[in-house]
């Protein structure tokens, strides 16, 4: 049986009202806490080897240990921006029990010394965010968050941030421009967040996700909670799971299980008497696998050795129904729309990526162009100031390897329908 | 809509205008706020330690009353927040949901997803019905949107922030008659309805 520590009655009417919450037990993980120093704390969340759900995959505990000690003013920034393609987790979390985000929130800040906090959240997600605000409504009424919480030394104050329409405010350092009203450019690296972030101060930023699976760890132990899952994947996660499956929608599994399990067991996999042709197991950045690829194991450590990445946990199921061109020019299009302009290799590789699929669609491509597009891939990666350029090229790059054939036959068959000749063979015919 | 990036950095500078002050001050005109409008956004720069973080949702309560990023509406938060109408004109056009081009103050915002779950499930097809039916009607500013976070109701679409889906072409009659008749749009297949996919969240 797979433990469920986020999803627990999810749908429990009322779940995201206060009274409801603290009827099952809710902040109970944060009166815990704050009775520990927050170096103990700290040590549970090293301890559970939790890694960050927002797409990176970095050890919390580390990031938190990473923070400058001492009286210094900090920051925690809770990214809600969930805006990578196939992902829709932190939307339910926050929905139907925003609490536990609250609750989580507090406790890492505790853990981190941070005095201030906000939750960025994408503005397409107002529904969400009218629920968090009377959610933090209540918690700071209860005493959960503001001045000395619950008669403790610490102090929290807490915002709830509404973006306006960007996929690279997700991106931490895109977040941090936003978050102080400008537009979301990322930051070059180093300096990090930890040392230098929101109005340059020191700052925490962690995934909806992640900050709620903490009041879990607080309560069983960190040693417990790594128990869950494998030895460098350790817990549940939640996975959304879109596109041609018969029953879409987020699951929460162990980490470690076999995708087949996921794909087919929970969400049913293809309509019926079609395949799996490809799935992005991680959200639209990650490189592609195939049918052939079902039974590695659903983790961070298998997905990185079949050379691609968990990310956000999103797997997008594509069947043979649908051309790898159209899923091509789809996810390059995406980039291209949401590169923010700022380093060439990213905007003009998306641009032109686009220009050369639609080539290949309007048959006025050639097998080498195919071979151009794969090392323009190439040079986009690691060449940019932040991994949006890479979002785009690794998927591309990945469909163009494993799919070379079906683009050259689509290239070939589009070409013999637009040329001349084939217009003559066509009316012959 | 710009020519091929959408984060305004394809857009040209307008090199013929003076570079405009903060209103009201070192003797440039201020200009008349509306009372609601400049308390609305004093209340979201009390909320931050660097006033400016407030831009954002400044900028969306003028686009409410204004319906769009007008000059006037950011002549207006640039007043308030006393920063130039240049650097908000740099923030509004970054991003998606703040609209530099005339929309109605009246109009409900349709925002179909076009990404690519939706598009495997038929959003192509809904998008071109949702924008031939809403055909020219000011009241409906329809727009193809980037992923929307819904991809388990796909194909879908967001009015004035509330998710429906999964959506078929037969939907779009209905679906556009509730936008303007004011009436709560396809209440069974409202996204906050819907109960987790996973059988072991349940009871
Ligand atoms: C282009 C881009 C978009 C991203 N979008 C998100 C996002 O929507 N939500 C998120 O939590 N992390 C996103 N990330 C990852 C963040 O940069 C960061 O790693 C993460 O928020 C850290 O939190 P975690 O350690 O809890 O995962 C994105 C990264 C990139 C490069
Ligand atoms: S890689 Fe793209 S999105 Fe990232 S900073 Fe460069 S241009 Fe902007
Ligand atoms: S692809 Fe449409 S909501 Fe995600």
């Amino acid at each position: 049986m797979t433990e469920t520590l986020l999803f627990d009655r999810i749908d429990e009417p009322g779940l995201n009202t206060l009274a409801v919450y603290e009827a099952r037990g809710g902040y109970q993980a944060l009166r815990k806490a704050l009775k520990m120093t927050p170096e103990e704390v700290l040590g549970e969340l090293e301890a559970s080897n939790l890694r960050g759900r927002g797409g990176a995959g970095f050890q919390m505990g580390k990031k938190v240990s990473f923070l400058p000690h001492g009286a210094i003013e900090k920051y925690l920034v809770c990214n809600a921006d969930e805006s990578e393609p196939g992902t829709f987790k932190d939307r339910e979390l926050m929905q139907k029990t925003p609490h536990l985000l609250i609750e989580g929130l507090v406790i890492a800040s505790y853990a981190a010394g941070a005095s201030r906090s906000f939750i960025y959240i994408r503005g397409e997600y107002s529904q969400q965010a009218d629920i968090l605000d009377e959610a933090l409504r209540e918690a700071r009424d209860a005493g959960y968050v503001g001045e000395r919480i619950l008669g403790s030394e610490h102090s929290l104050s807490l915002v709830v941030h509404r973006g306006a329409g960007a996929y690279i405010c997700g991106e931490e350092t895109g977040l941090l421009d936003s978050l102080e009203g400008k537009r979301g450019n990322p930051r070059l690296k180093p300096p990090f967040p930890a040392n230098q972030g929101l109005y340059q101060g020191p700052t925490l930023i962690n995934n909806v996700e992640t900050l709620s699976t903490v009041p879990a760890i607080v309560r069983m132990g960190g040693a417990e909670y790594a128990k869950i899952g494998t030895e460098q994947s350790t817990g549940t996660k939640l996975v959304s799971v879109s596109g041609h499956v018969q029953r879409p929608g987020n699951y929460e599994i162990e980490l470690g299980v076999p995708s087949r399990e996921i794909i087919y067991g929970l969400a049913g996999g293809p309509p019926e008497g079609r395949k799996v042709k490809c799935w992005f197991p991680g959200g639209s950045s990650a490189p592609v696998l195939t049918g052939e690829d079902l039974d590695i194991p659903y983790d961070f450590e298998s997905m990185a050795k079949a050379g691609t990445m968990l990310g956000s946990g999103a797997i997008i199921v594509v069947d043979d129904s649908t051309p790898i061109l159209d899923v091509a020019l789809k996810t390059a299009k995406f980039y291209r729309h949401e590169s923010c302009g700022k380093c060439t290799p990213c905007r003009e590789g998306t641009n032109w990526t686009v220009k050369m699929l639609e080539r290949i669609d309007r048959g006025e491509a050639t097998p080498m162009d195919l071979e151009i597009m794969a090392s323009v891939q190439e040079h986009i990666i690691g060449h940019c100031l932040c991994v949006l350029g890479d979002a785009m090229a690794m998927p591309i790059g990945s469909m163009i390897a494993k799919f070379k054939d079906e683009f050259e036959a689509h290239m070939e068959a589009r070409r013999t329908e637009s040329s001349p000749a084939g217009e003559l063979a066509g009316a012959a015919a | 809509m710009n020519a091929v990036g959408s984060r305004g950095w394809d857009v040209p500078a307008d090199l013929e205008k003076n570079p405009a002050t903060i209103p009201g001050v070192g003797g440039s005109p201020s200009v008349p706020v509306p009372e609601d409008l400049r308390k609305e956004i004093e209340a979201h720069m009390a909320l931050y330690p660097d006033t400016r973080s407030a831009a954002l949702p400044a900028l969306a309560a003028a686009q409410r009353l204004h319906g769009w990023c007008s000059p006037e509406a950011i002549d207006q938060v640039a007043c308030v927040m006393g920063v130039t109408p240049a650097s908000l004109d740099a923030v509004a056009t970054f991003y998606d949901m703040l609209y530099t081009e005339p929309v109605s103050p009246q109009a409900h915002s349709v925002y179909v997803c076009t990404n690519i779950s939706c598009s495997l499930r038929g959003a192509d097809e809904l998008y071109a019905a949702i924008s031939e039916q809403a055909g020219d009607d000011e009241a409906l500013d329809v727009r193809p949107f980037e992923c929307l976070g819904a991809c388990d109701i796909a194909p879908m679409a967001s009015v004035d922030g509330v998710y429906v889906g999964p959506l078929t072409v037969d939907d779009v009659p209905k679906l556009l008659d509730d936008i303007r008749a004011g009436r709560e749009v396809l209440p069974d297949k409202q996204l906050v309805r819907r109960p987790c996919a996973d059988p072991k969240a349940g009871a």
